[in-house]
Parts: C-alpha cells; sequence; structure tokens
C-alpha cells in the first residue's frame, strides 16, 4: 500500500507540473539564499582570519602614543617614538621572543623604469622578515655591511614591482626613492590584502640606517616588531615588555604609558568575532526570505484547495481510506519539500562556489546550516501541503465533493 | 432474485435524515421503506428538496442515516465506521456524478485505473481492466486524452468506465446527464441501460428529466422525504430507434 501511495503521490506531482513547481520555487529561494549567505559568511571569515595569520602569528606590534583603535595607534604629539636600541635592549633581556624588528615608514613616490609609483618605504632589519611572516620570490636578504652602512639595495614587494617593472623580474634594476637611487636586490612574495583592506604588498622594504639617512633624515623607529617563540606566555612577555619600555621611556610609577602593545591574537579574535556577527545577521536576513518562500507556498496551496478538496471528495467516494488520501497528500507535500531543498542546496553550492570566488574568499561547506534549511523547507512544506489535505479529508466525500 | 439470505440486494427501513437541530433542523428523510434485488434498474425522481439526493448518498454508503436500518448484502451499513463503508465503496459500488469529477490533466487510461489503485490491482491488470472499460463505453483509442481534450458526453462515459472498471455489483449514478445535452444524455442513458441488461449490474439512477427515467425499468418518486409512488416502469425504453422522435418531441 505504501509504494501505491508513493506512486499516487508521484503521479499527483507530475500532474500538476506548473503547482508542483510554483512551490519548489519558493522552497528553493529560500533555502540557497540561507545557505549561501551563510557559507559565504563563514568563508569571509576565515578570509579574515588567514589574512591576520599572514602578518605573522604570535606577534606583538608596539607603537608610541595610547591605543586608539584595532589596528591604530598613531604617534601623537609629544610622545617620543622608539629608537632602535630599544629593539636590541627587548631582544637581549626578554626571553620566549624570536625575532625583534625596529620599523620605520614613510609615504613616498618611487620611480623608476620611466615610471612612478606612490608607496611607503619600510626600513626595518632582516629580522622584520622573520616577524612579519615574508618570504623572498626571488633575490636575497640585505648583508650586515648593508644594514649598518645604510647601503642604497632595496627589495620591493609584489605590488610595486608590478607598477614599476612590468612583465620582467626587477632585480639588479635601479629604484629612486626621493634623492637617491638604490638597487632591487630582492623581491618580496606576494601576501595580498591585509585584513583592514590595505595592500600589504605595496611596499619598498630598506634597510632602517638608509631610512633613517636618506628618508627621514631623523633617528625615529615606528614601531617595534616583536614575533614570540611558539609556545610562549604572551601574557607574562607582554608584561615584561612593557616594564622594560617603562624603565626605558623613564616613565615614573604614577604614569599612564606612552606606548602600547598590539597582540594580533586578539586582533584575530575582535575581527572574527565582529565578521560572526555579520554571518549572523546575513543569515537573519536569508531566513526572511526562506520564510517569505514558505508563504508562497501557502499562497499556492491554497489557490488549489478547491480542486484538491474535491479530488479527496472523488477519492474517498471510490473508496479511498482517509488514511490512504492523507498518506498520500504527506507524500506530495514531503517530497515537494525535499525535492526544493534539494535543489536550493545544490544552487547554494553553485552559487557559495562562484561568489567565494568572486569575492577572494574561501568556500566552506557547512553541513549544519545545509541540514538545517533542508529540515526547515521540508516542515513548511509539510505544514502548508499537508494539513489543508487533512481538513479535507476529514469531510463527508460527499461534502469535499460539492466544495466550491 | 434475492440473495442467499434471502434478503434483497439493498433494504431500507425507516431510514430518515436529519440535518442541523433546533431552529435549523431540516428533515431530508422522514422514513423510508426501499427494497432493491439485484439486476434492477431504478430511477429516483422528485422535485429538488424532496431528499432523493440524500437517499442516494445514503445508498452509496457515502452519507449514514440519523435512524433506521440500511442493509446491504445484510450487512448493516448504517453501524459500519467510516474506512468499512470506504472499503464497502470500493469493492461493490460504481459512482457515476453529475459533474463527472474526473481529475484534470489525467489521462482517461489513469482515471479509470484510479479505483484500481485504491484496491491495490497490479499495474499490468489495471492496465488491461481499464482499456477493456473503456472500450465498453466506447472510447477505445481515447485512452491517452485528459478531460480537458474530451467533450462532455466523452468525460461521462470516461466517469461510467472508471465506475465499472472495479466490476461493481452496484452503480449509483446521481443526475448523469444533468450537464449534456438530450443527443449526449441518450448515450449515456443507453450506455447504462446496457451495464444493467448486458453485465447485470444494478443501476440506481437520481434524474428529474422523465425523458431518462423513461430508461428504467423501475420507478420511484420522492416527495418531501418520503416515498409517494414505487412502480414498474410499464414501457422502459428499450430501442432508441423506435423512441427517438417521441422522446425529443416530448422534450421540446
Amino acid at each position: 500500500m505504501l509504494l501505491n501511495t508513493l506512486f499516487l503521490a508521484l503521479r499527483s506531482i507530475r500532474r500538476n507540473l506548473l503547482r508542483s513547481f510554483l512551490t519548489i520555487l519558493g522552497i528553493v529561494i529560500g533555502v540557497s539564499a540561507v545557505i549561501t549567505m551563510v557559507t559565504l559568511g563563514h568563508g569571509a571569515t576565515q578570509a579574515v582570519q588567514m589574512q591576520i595569520s599572514s602578518l605573522g602569528t604570535n606577534l606583538l606590534m608596539v607603537r608610541p602614543g595610547q591605543r586608539q583603535g584595532p589596528g591604530g595607534g598613531g604617534g601623537g604629539v609629544g610622545i617620543p617614538s622608539f629608537k632602535e636600541a630599544d629593539a636590541d635592549a627587548i631582544e637581549a633581556q626578554i626571553g620566549g621572543v624570536a625575532a625583534v624588528a625596529p620599523e620605520g615608514r614613510a609615504s613616498v613616490t618611487v620611480v623608476g623604469n620611466g615610471r612612478n609609483w606612490a608607496t611607503s618605504v619600510t626600513g626595518s632589519s632582516n629580522a622584520w622578515f622573520a616577524t612579519g611572516n615574508w618570504k623572498l620570490a626571488s633575490g636575497r636578504t640585505f648583508t650586515d655591511d648593508e644594514q649598518s652602512a645604510g647601503a642604497a639595495v632595496c627589495i620591493v614587494g609584489e605590488t610595486v614591482r608590478r607598477e614599476i617593472y612590468g612583465a620582467t623580474r626587477g632585480l639588479g634594476e635601479q629604484l629612486r626613492i626621493k634623492q637617491f637611487s638604490c638597487e632591487v636586490i630582492g623581491v618580496l612574495a606576494s601576501k595580498g590584502q591585509a585584513a583592514m583592506g590595505n595592500d600589504q604588498d605595496d611596499t619598498v622594504v630598506v634597510p632602517l640606517h638608509t631610512l633613517q639617512r636618506r628618508v627621514t633624515g631623523n633617528q625615529k623607529v615606528n614601531t617595534l616588531l616583536v614575533s614570540m617563540e611558539d609556545g610562549s606566555d604572551s601574557t607574562r612577555l607582554k608584561a615584561s615588555l612593557r616594564q622594560l619600555l617603562r624603565e626605558r621611556r623613564k616613565l615614573a610609577e604614577g604614569d599612564d604609558d606612552n606606548f602600547n602593545v598590539l597582540d594580533t591574537q586578539q586582533l584575530a579574535e575582535t575581527l572574527s568575532g565582529t565578521t560572526q556577527v555579520m554571518t549572523t545577521l546575513l543569515g537573519a536576513v536569508a531566513a526572511v526570505s526562506l520564510l517569505v518562500g514558505g508563504i508562497g507556498i501557502m499562497n499556492i496551496m491554497l489557490v488549489s484547495v478547491t480542486e484538491r478538496t474535491r479530488e479527496i471528495g472523488l477519492r474517498l467516494a471510490i473508496g479511498a481510506l482517509e488514511r490512504e488520501v492523507l498518506l498520500q497528500f504527506l507524500i506530495e507535500a514531503v517530497t515537494l519539500a525535499a525535492l526544493g531543498g534539494l535543489v536550493g542546496i545544490v544552487i547554494a553550492t553553485v552559487a557559495s562556489f562562484v561568489f567565494a570566488d568572486v569575492m577572494g574568499v574561501p568556500y566552506l561547506f557547512d553541513p549544519t546550516i545545509n541540514l538545517l534549511s533542508f529540515v526547515f523547507s521540508a516542515a513548511i512544506g509539510v505544514l502548508f501541503g499537508y494539513f489543508p489535505a487533512r481538513r479535507a479529508a476529514r469531510l463527508d466525500p460527499i461534502e469535499a465533493l460539492r466544495h466550491e | 432474485m434475492s440473495t442467499a439470505a434471502g434478503l434483497p440486494l439493498i433494504r431500507l427501513r425507516g431510514v430518515t435524515k436529519v440535518y442541523g437541530s433546533g431552529q435549523a433542523r431540516l428533515t431530508a428523510l422522514a422514513g423510508v421503506d426501499l427494497d432493491v434485488v439485484a439486476g434492477e434498474f431504478v430511477a429516483i425522481m422528485g422535485p429538488s428538496g424532496s431528499g432523493k439526493s440524500t437517499a442516494m448518498n445514503i445508498l452509496g454508503c457515502l452519507d449514514t442515516p440519523s435512524s433506521g436500518q440500511y442493509l446491504f448484502q445484510g450487512a448493516h451499513v448504517e453501524t459500519l465506521s467510516r474506512d468499512q463503508r470506504a472499503r464497502l465503496r470500493r469493492r461493490y459500488l460504481g459512482f457515476v456524478f453529475q459533474g463527472f469529477n474526473l481529475l484534470a490533466r489525467t489521462s482517461a487510461q489513469e482515471n479509470v485505473e484510479l479505483p484500481l489503485l485504491y484496491r491495490g490491482e497490479t499495474a499490468a491488470r489495471r492496465h488491461a481492466a481499464a482499456a477493456r472499460a473503456l472500450r465498453s463505453v466506447g472510447l477505445g483509442g481515447w485512452e491517452d486524452h485528459t478531460p480537458a481534450e474530451l467533450s462532455g458526453g466523452q468525460q461521462q462515459r470516461v466517469a461510467i468506465a472508471r465506475a465499472i472498471v472495479t466490476e461493481p455489483a452496484v452503480v449509483l449514478a446521481d443526475e448523469p446527464t444533468g450537464n449534456l445535452d438530450t443527443q449526449r444524455s441518450r448515450e449515456i442513458m443507453v450506455l447504462l441501460r446496457g451495464l444493467n441488461l448486458d453485465h447485470g449490474i444494478t443501476v440506481l439512477m437520481v434524474t428529474h428529466e422523465p425523458d431518462m427515467a423513461a430508461y428504467a425499468r423501475r420507478l420511484v418518486r420522492f416527495v418531501d422525504g418520503r416515498i409517494e409512488s414505487d412502480a414498474a416502469n410499464p414501457h422502459p425504453v428499450v430501442s432508441d430507434e423506435a423512441t427517438a422522435p417521441a422522446a425529443t418531441a416530448g422534450a421540446t
């Protein structure tokens, strides 16, 4: 009997193609919207986390002045900047530190190969590559002599190389920064956009002394980049780092810190928290479309209720049992809902894949949201497909037959 | 002409049907006694509101009497549950309605097969029986047509094929010609008479058209929820050629 009823239900779906299609459509739109939104949201969260880890894991960024927000913390008037010696002191006196790089930065326009490009120039030591997880695509890092002498050598980021040298590698070429020319000795491997949207590859790296003497003309170090050894206690390390810097900057007992320590780990947590809120929000918006789809289904079912009531009356009159009719309509409703759910999942998978590619975020399959929206769509289908039929099947057959 | 137990096929005793209660109380049937033996062709007539349709619904086990007894082949129908009545309908009864009540967008073949589905017949047997039934109503070759592609007369013939595909003991026809013109009506009546004469199927038909009732061999007239008259039709229509002109004249 079950097989027979299944057959009846499928036959009925095939017979009422337009009605079936519209029912399915509502579910398809709802399910695919929810899954796509949530999947992309998760992808974006993942992308943010990956970009932060590309900044360097276990990285502390120490800047002068009070923190003004995530990633901010500018100089401020009258606050002394760091010196190169601070970096040496940290490396020598604090345990658990893997590398310390003093970093100075300036905005410049670089000229080479007949083109110019506005970028930033970063002055630092070879430790900078370790703290920032940088790899060289080609060329070499600085020699000790070049670092101490402030030689006219530079390593360019991928963006700068592309803008200035185009298709060629750029190694050995001359690049003019402000009033001096330097030789390109290396090219950084690309890291792509950072979490805040700025292009990390858009920079030129020179030895710190080169920057100080030939570009900025002072001894300032804007940032100290401190990478911690794996497994070191970041809380204790930060505390001793703070203590050391307070001493070196001659702060009295009651004075506030005139520098701040930014932990990329914390930054990662804050930012991924934000994207998770966004994901939830997008999911909620998409859930509304699932609901609207459900209302669409309800409309279709109500419009066809007269025809269906008569059909039920006829089936009862020619000898169908109430439960046979109910089972048929239940199977019909579940089949349509399940079909809609499956098609929705397929569309969502394709759409997520395409959009993830366009947006540059990874595609992450989330079984929970797929299952959840599938179950929800099935529930809607059953609710709106089955219950009107149940009302009709409980009528006297003759009453149902005469339904206007 | 009686069943083994000595009872007629159908026996109504003191059957009443009351709708509503209090001021809205409506007595549709006020004590009906009726015996129908197997093989009869009965036309039930009467003005609208006379209770003939209510009687038909009770006879068809679609409705239950408020009081009184309904014995079908000796079984007390008034005591049966909804499901038991459904099983009785699918086993012994075939229905023809005024409005045809075919499933839309469904081929004639599938419409006729429908009652067999609920009897759990195999696909091969359903198919063969439905094709046979369609041929016997003169619709061989029309199996794949949907109701929208058939004329009213053809639709009613599909409905008759659906009623007889289960080889029922009784066919109940409620105003089967009510939606058809005279010519199609006659074709339907010839079919019903053939079922009765050639296949021995008991036919109960509600109609308000004397021309159509003339095909039956027994005429039962309802007035105000009671049987006013119940008599054999002295001159049942036996040949269309002989009666067609006279009937046409009577209709106009």
